[in-house]
């Protein structure tokens, strides 16, 4: 609900847009606009940056990934990111992951192996361990893979995610792409390093793809 | 030289009471021959109801068992006649020493508390308890000086001169002292005096004097000789009475006489004792040394059926626990639960910390995480905890440290509560092995740990924990074939023929075939 739901206050006086705007029910829609949320972090893609609101993924809030399984191109995505915080001597959590990663994989990637934690857990375990990783606070990135996770779950962690000031992403399947997310950026991986950005709060849901290759 | 002697006036029933879930609720200990019991000691909320020590226990359970209370009649109570009519089998009719007081006492519980469904519960009073909790104590008077005495029965004196300098003034230590007793539920009285003889006759008729050099002659002086220890001087002859006979009454009447002539009349036992309590004499105690092992027990009344039921339990032992370990300076980093079943073999669940840790309530937290993944194999009769050894505890301070290293300290706090719930093959760490097969190197952690940074081959970011068949989902092979043929010696060996294919959905899958075979297996994916 961004310009859609402005534009349905138009005919109201202007004082009580600006309340709706002061109470964060609506926000104004704006290209290249700075995010309310806390400092950007550069997701290492120019071409994604520039899209964004801030310049990069939205700190200390859940950025939610949609695609339809593992090998869809998150690890491109990601690992630009992933390199440059555990490099830093930042610990990245990865909850319940599609798979075993594969160390020299990553090493390969530039990821510092010895800051990268994954947990081989499932189910309720995982929502738990998610939110006490994201409120700890002291986690660079938490990555986790939540099929199971509903719009009331993915607000909680979005929660956690404030509180604990930490980056997080949410994997979750396709299907949910119509369900509502609390999530302030949410975007859909296609393949061939490809996404969507289908919403994102403080700027434009560009309609086109964005190619995002192998990471700068 | 400075002796703190500290006195347990009730050790037994507190000892007792720390064991029960609510102390307040009416509690004697019992003692005596099976067909005579009677009341050793009894709490405050027993004593109210009229229990006193020496009543035989049936007596006292009497107190408790009328149909009808006086507390709620109480207004009428004053009334002879109603009361007859209402609670014509009441107790405290029966009781002589009970309709005294009964007016004021009903007076007072009737706006409070509602004690009429209230059971007497009692236990065994046990002689080895009581050492046992002195023995604890001790070992908690440990964390204030290295000179503790288990000399004196139903007493502990320690030295604190040295101390003085880190925990004092002594105003401030014996604060400290009394707000950790009481928290701990054991009422006392102490006294400080320049040495340990005269501390413990002290104690005897003052709490919280403290006397230096100069004023202890005077202090002891004015004391009576039955309380001035000197029964235990000589078995065989009566020396107190003796004494009385004479028409002593103080110490200081006989510190009044010649020195020679005193020795000469009552012997060289009372001229030792009387050099002793004035710092004369030196006394060699022997000193405790606590135990580098921590063992304790909580036997519970009724089997406890749920972990749920261990919640109370396991807090106290962790509580002593985390006493037991402030006095010792140290911590634990492993221990052990051991669960008493009704029937059956004991279960034990081993409790390990990532750290070194003796905050009870952080114990407490983490044991609750362990527990969550426990079953209990049957009814609990018992819970003992025994943690085999201690380890040296750095505690860290909070308000020194700053960014990176707050940052590892909350990254060491998330990993054991992550670990504790998770349990340690849960939260795993990416190490990259030397080894070709994939699985040895990434399921198995096989190999020597790669030191150098080489660039191999292409790896997939996600390896599948099992192959997976896949025929017919493969539309073309991007590059391959990396022919891996390893593991001839442990009778593991594979020989496969690795590819990066382009996947029927446009993914990018890491496949193997056998050299010579049909089929193609799925083993991973390029993320």
């Amino acid at each position: 609900m961004d310009i859609a739901a402005a534009a349905r206050y138009g005919g109201r006086p202007m004082s009580s847009l600006e309340s709706l705007l002061d109470s964060r029910q609506v926000w104004r829609a704006q290209a290249g606009g700075v995010s309310d949320g806390g400092e950007a972090i550069a997701s290492g893609h120019a071409e994604l940056d520039a899209l964004l609101p801030g310049g990069g993924w939205p700190s200390a809030a859940i950025s939610e990934l949609l695609s339809s399984g593992a090998g869809n191109g998150e690890l491109a995505l990601l690992w630009p990111l992933l390199s440059r915080m555990t490099r830093e001597g930042r610990p990245v959590v990865l909850v319940s992951p599609p798979g075993v990663p594969y160390p020299a994989a990553w090493r390969q990637a530039g990821v510092a192996l010895e800051q990268c934690h994954w947990l081989d857990v499932q189910g309720r375990e995982a929502l738990w361990a998610t939110e006490q990783c994201l409120r700890a606070g002291c986690c660079a990135v938490v990555v986790a893979w939540l099929p199971q996770a509903d719009s009331r779950l993915m607000r909680r962690l979005q929660v956690a995610a404030t509180s604990g000031n930490t980056l997080a992403f949410v994997h979750r399947p396709l299907a949910k792409v119509t369900e509502a997310s609390p999530a302030p950026l949410r975007i859909r991986l296609h393949r061939h390093a490809e996404l969507e950005i289908l919403k994102c709060r403080g700027g434009f849901a560009p309609a086109r793809r964005i190619a995002f290759g192998a990471g700068a | 030289m400075r002796w703190v002697c500290l006195l347990f006036p009730r050790l037994a029933l507190e000892g007792a009471l720390r064991r029960r879930p609510d102390p307040e609720a009416p509690f004697a200990l019992i003692d005596g021959p099976v067909q005579r019991q009677c009341i050793r000691a009894a709490n405050r909320a027993a004593r109210e109801q009229g229990v006193k020590p020496g009543q035989a226990l049936g007596f006292a359970e009497a107190l408790f068992n009328a149909p009808e209370h006086v507390q709620v009649n109480a207004p009428l109570s004053k009334a002879p006649g109603h009361v007859q009519i209402n609670a014509p089998g009441h107790a405290h009719f029966n009781a002589p020493d009970a309709s005294p007081d009964r007016g004021s006492r009903s007076g007072s519980r009737s706006g409070s508390r509602s004690d009429s469904s209230q059971r007497l519960e009692t236990a065994l009073f046990d002689v080895d308890s009581v050492e046992r909790w002195r023995r604890r104590l001790a070992t908690w008077a440990y964390g204030f000086s290295a000179q503790v005495s288990l000399h004196y029965p139903h007493a502990l004196v320690f030295e604190v001169a040295s101390s003085l300098d880190l925990l004092g003034p002594w105003p401030r230590l014996e604060a400290r002292l009394r707000a950790e007793l009481t928290a701990l539920g054991f009422s006392h009285r102490l006294v400080i005096a320049p040495n340990p003889a005269a501390a413990r006759v002290l104690v005897n008729v003052h709490d919280g004097l403290a006397v230096d050099d100069t004023g202890l002659e005077s202090a002891l002086a004015t004391l009576r000789l039955d309380r001035a220890g000197l029964a235990s001087i000589d078995a065989d002859r009566d020396i107190l009475q003796t004494l009385n006979r004479s028409g002593f009454q103080r110490l200081g009447e006989l510190f009044a006489l010649p020195r020679n002539a005193l020795a000469r009349r009552f012997g060289g036992g009372l001229m030792r004792h009387l050099a002793e309590l004035r710092g004369e004499w030196p006394l060699a105690l022997d000193y405790h040394r606590p135990t580098p092992r921590f063992s304790r027990a909580f036997e519970f009344d009724q089997p406890v059926h749920a972990i749920a039921g261990l919640a109370f339990p396991l807090k106290r032992l962790l509580q002593e626990l985390g006493v037991f370990l402030m006095g010792q300076d140290a911590g634990v980093e492993r221990f052990r639960l051991t669960f008493e079943l009704e029937d059956g073999p004991p279960q034990t669940v081993e409790i390990g910390l990532l750290a070194v840790q003796r905050d009870p309530d952080t114990l407490l937290e983490l044991t609750r995480a362990h527990l969550e993944r426990v079953r209990l194999a049957g009814p609990v009769t018992t819970l003992t905890l025994f943690a085999p050894q201690l380890a040296a505890y750095a505690p860290i301070r909070r308000e020194l440290l700053e960014g990176p290293a707050r940052q590892a300290q909350a990254w060491a706090a998330l990993h054991q509560r992550l670990v504790a719930r998770l349990g340690q093959p849960a939260l795993k760490p990416l190490v990259e092995h030397r080894e070709h097969r994939p699985e040895k190197a990434v399921l198995n952690g096989a190999g020597p740990r790669a030191r150098d940074a080489s660039a191999g081959p292409p790896r997939p970011g996600w390896l599948a924990s099992v192959p997976q068949r896949c025929d017919g989902d493969v539309v073309q092979l991007l590059a391959g074939p990396e022919r891996i043929e390893s593991g001839w010696w442990d009778g593991d060996d594979i020989r496969r023929d690795y590819y990066l294919a382009q996947w029927a959905d446009g993914r990018q899958a890491w496949v193997w075939c056998e050299p010579e075979r049909q089929g193609w297996y799925l083993h991973g994916w390029f993320g």
